[in-house]
């Protein structure tokens, strides 16, 4: 359904609404629209008409905020009643890089007593990037009798004990995803606190956490949850515990390894083999850590049908990688180390052919000594390979046009392109142009582009193409570009789909914020960061918009004019009141 | 352009006639991140130290630049400890008020959270949280360490590597004193 469709027939005249309505019970539309699943097509249909809002409203069970403060927790309670499921994000994105002060705010709490009074029945959370406290994972775990799910992905603010109350108190726990947050580790035994009646878990992830468990509770606990699906173990859990929990858990789907180093005996080694041979149903590899190249093999029988695997964490070699995808075929997702080299992303152009999604991490970002990593020759490699290629993250210390264009010529179908060239402001090193042409060239071929990261020496004629080809864009993240204000007009005139923009050490000023006046309010939120936005700026913004609000964040010892860091975002909730001192709401 | 004209041949320098000195950059002596900076000129690795005069320019380290969590990069760091093996890397460890110091192994631990949480149990006491901008502020103590340099700096500024290749002994400061090491 076309949200323009379903606006004109808002519009439509009084008559046909009625006939409309007295042949369409409102039970049937509330069963019809229980089956949607999107929300965008949810808020679709909530706005056809006062009927339509109405059934949407109380068949909605999942409710998805990206921006925590930009409702509150009484609205959502208002507008829907029958909540089981919740995922609220919070902080901006760059505070994944230790941009945004510690107690910005973000804290579930509110939420939850809000939950709690209105949600009795709530199944799920899922929280990203918010401040959670040992308390409220408490309150969390005695105040929902029927809680199943939480997933934690870079939250802060809790510790260890946390994750025991839920292990001791939710009862029905069907899920415990505890990913790359900032936790507080003391010690591994709150996994001894799920009780020996408990079996209910399908998904076990506390690979995040670096503290020894109680082996023989978690070796009892995968023995008796017999649905359970996905296990990814953190680095404590050695080779040998791995065989162990294996063998009693043949029927995962996906799978994070301990350490993957420790001496085996040849005996140990076929064990481990066998058990993983066993499991015929994992799709999913991840973990690895500190992969020693001679226990890979190991994994063969589980690589032939592996759709996943993320060797991220393991810094494997390029012939190490290499004889580990030749029994890969079916990979449609990648995550390696840059360790790899060139070499190893030959591999992966030669083995994988059903390849869609690719990342390649830096080992050493800070080190500027290491000249290793990888280049634009591996990219190039793997797009003749991977023509189906929609997603790729790729940090390199070196890149050209010529390189870009060949890429997206081989594969036009990206719908995420984030190139990050490390060293900040690096043209093209065999011309020494601008990157300008090759995020053109992309924004050009790529016309189902949603995400864009760029980097690199740019100047405004690459915000001239991101403006005038990016139409399908909806995250753009732009760091140490562009050449004045330009740059910034033509994205905010030009890419009408935009809903997320973040921008670091960029010369863009008031003139550029002030250009997208009139988007802000169809937009998720704009972050500016060492830009040159100054208070005056940011306080005409906030008095035309008073649906937005307008966060400012001052740094120590700078000029009292200047706007250091802006975070703009729509609401109605109004301006929050949890700010710390250090950030301003204009 | 400059080899046309062999303008070389021609300057006027003092110092004997065949001498060429090499092309010399002038690099400041890599300042250690103080307690009010943000951005410093780190240097990556003791040994540049050492050779100054060929050394290329000092890296300035970027806030939160390459974009690569925080979370990723003590894994990564982790293994390279590992790796590197070696005896182990005792420091004294002080702490205002107590009879006697203490000694701790660096290399036992992969990251500042560990580190921490290791000498808040060891003697009984909240550090609490680092920020960059605020130090430890809202807490009684403050780590400290002295770098190679003789210097006292503030335990968390610098990326880990860095730290325990330069950290010859730590001290946990107390009270005002720490208390003012967050807002300088």
């Amino acid at each position: 359904m076309e949200p323009s469709e379903l606006k004109r027939s808002k519009d439509s005249p009084n008559s046909d609404e009625s006939t409309r309505r007295s042949s369409f019970p409102d039970e049937v539309l509330e069963r019809v629209l229980s089956l949607l699943k999107s929300h965008r097509d949810r808020s679709s249909v909530s706005l056809v008409c006062k009927d339509w809002y109405n059934a949407e409203r109380w068949s909605r069970t999942h409710v998805f905020i990206g921006n925590c403060y930009s409702v509150s927790p009484e609205i959502v309670a208002r507008r829907f009643p029958k909540i089981r499921s919740v995922t609220l994000k919070g902080k901006p994105r760059f505070s994944d890089f230790n941009l945004v002060p510690e107690n910005w705010g973000a804290d579930i709490h509110a939420w939850l007593v809000v939950f709690a009074a209105k949600y009795p029945f709530l199944e799920e959370l899922r929280l990203k990037r918010m401040a959670i406290s040992d308390e409220s994972l408490e309150f969390l775990a005695v105040s929902f009798p029927n809680f199943k799910a939480l997933s934690l992905l870079s939250c802060d603010g809790f510790s260890t004990n946390g994750l025991a109350a839920i292990a001791t108190h939710c009862k029905n726990l069907t899920e415990l995803d505890i990913q790359e947050n900032g936790i507080d580790d003391k010690g591994g035994s709150w996994l001894s606190c799920f009780p020996e009646s408990f079996t209910s878990l399908e998904v076990l992830n506390f690979a995040n956490l670096s503290s020894d468990i109680n082996f023989d509770a978690l070796e009892r606990l995968v023995g008796r949850c017999k649905s359970m699906r996905v296990l990814k173990l953190n680095r404590s859990v050695s080779l040998e515990q791995l065989q162990r929990l294996l063998v009693n858990a043949p029927q995962l789907a996906e799978l994070g390894t301990g350490s993957f180093s420790e001496e085996l005996t040849f005996r140990q080694y076929v064990e481990l083999e066998s058990a993983l041979s066993n499991c015929q149903n994992m799709h999913t590899l991840y973990g690895l850590w500190d992969a020693k190249g001679i226990y890979l093999p190991a994994l063969y029988p589980v690589c032939t049908h592996l759709t996943f695997l993320n060797l991220s964490y393991a810094a494997l070699r390029s012939d190490e990688l290499a004889k580990l995808l030749a029994h890969c075929p079916r990979l449609k997702r990648l995550w390696v180390l840059d360790t790899v080299e060139d070499k190893g992303l030959e591999a992966v152009g030669l083995n994988c052919p059903l390849l869609e999604e690719l990342r390649v991490f830096p080992a050493d970002p800070f080190d500027e000594e290491i000249i290793h990593g990888v280049t634009e020759a591996g990219f190039v490699a793997v797009s003749f390979g991977c023509p189906r290629l929609q997603y790729v993250l790729y940090f390199c210390r070196q890149m050209t046009n010529a390189a870009v264009a060949t890429i997206v010529q081989n594969c036009p179908d990206f719908t995420h392109f984030r190139l990050c060239i490390m060293n900040p402001g690096q043209p093209d090193y065999i011309t020494n142009e601008p990157m300008d042409e090759a995020f053109g060239a992309v924004v050009k071929t790529c016309t189902k582009l949603q995400r864009l990261s760029v980097s690199g020496r740019l100047t405004d004629l690459t915000f001239e193409y991101i403006g005038r080809y990016a139409k399908n864009l909806e995250t753009l993240s732009v760091a140490f570009a562009g050449s004045s204000d330009w740059g910034m007009q033509c994205v905010m005139g030009g890419c009408s789909k935009l809903r997320k923009l973040e921008i670091r050490d960029c010369p863009f000023g008031n003139a550029a914020l002030l250009s997208g006046l009139e988007k802000y309010e169809s937009m998720r939120s704009l972050w500016m960061s060492a830009c040159n936005v100054t208070m005056n700026g940011c306080r005409l913004l906030a008095r035309e918009m008073p649906r937005l609000n307008v966060e400012v964040m001052k740094e120590d010892g700078s000029d009292d004019s200047q706007a250091d860091k802006v975070y703009v975002y729509r609401s109605i909730a109004g301006p929050r009141r949890d700010a710390p001192p250090s950030v301003l709401t204009l | 352009m400059e080899n046309d004209l062999n303008l070389k041949a021609t300057e006027l320098r003092l110092g004997l006639p065949g001498s060429d000195e090499p092309e010399r950059q002038m690099i400041p002596r890599p300042n250690k991140r103080t307690l009010s900076d943000i951005v410093s000129e780190g240097s990556t690795s003791t040994t540049e130290e050492d050779h100054q005069d060929t050394a290329p320019p000092a890296k300035v380290q970027i806030v939160g630049w390459p974009p690569v969590r925080s979370y990723r990069k003590n894994c990564l760091q982790g293994k390279k400890d590992e790796v590197e093996g070696g005896t182990g890397m005792y420091v004294k460890v002080s702490v205002d008020g107590a009879p006697y110091l203490r000694k701790i192994d660096l290399k036992v631990y992969r990251s500042y959270p560990q580190l921490l949480l290791a000498l808040e149990n060891m003697f009984k006491l909240t550090i609490g949280a680092y920020s960059e901008r605020e130090g430890y502020n809202g807490s009684d103590y403050a780590p400290t360490y002295e770098d190679r340099d003789g210097d006292w700096m503030l335990v968390g500024d610098v990326p880990w590597e860095m730290f325990i290749s330069s950290c010859k002994r730590l001290r946990i400061m107390k009270g005002s004193e720490a208390r003012g090491l967050g807002c300088v």
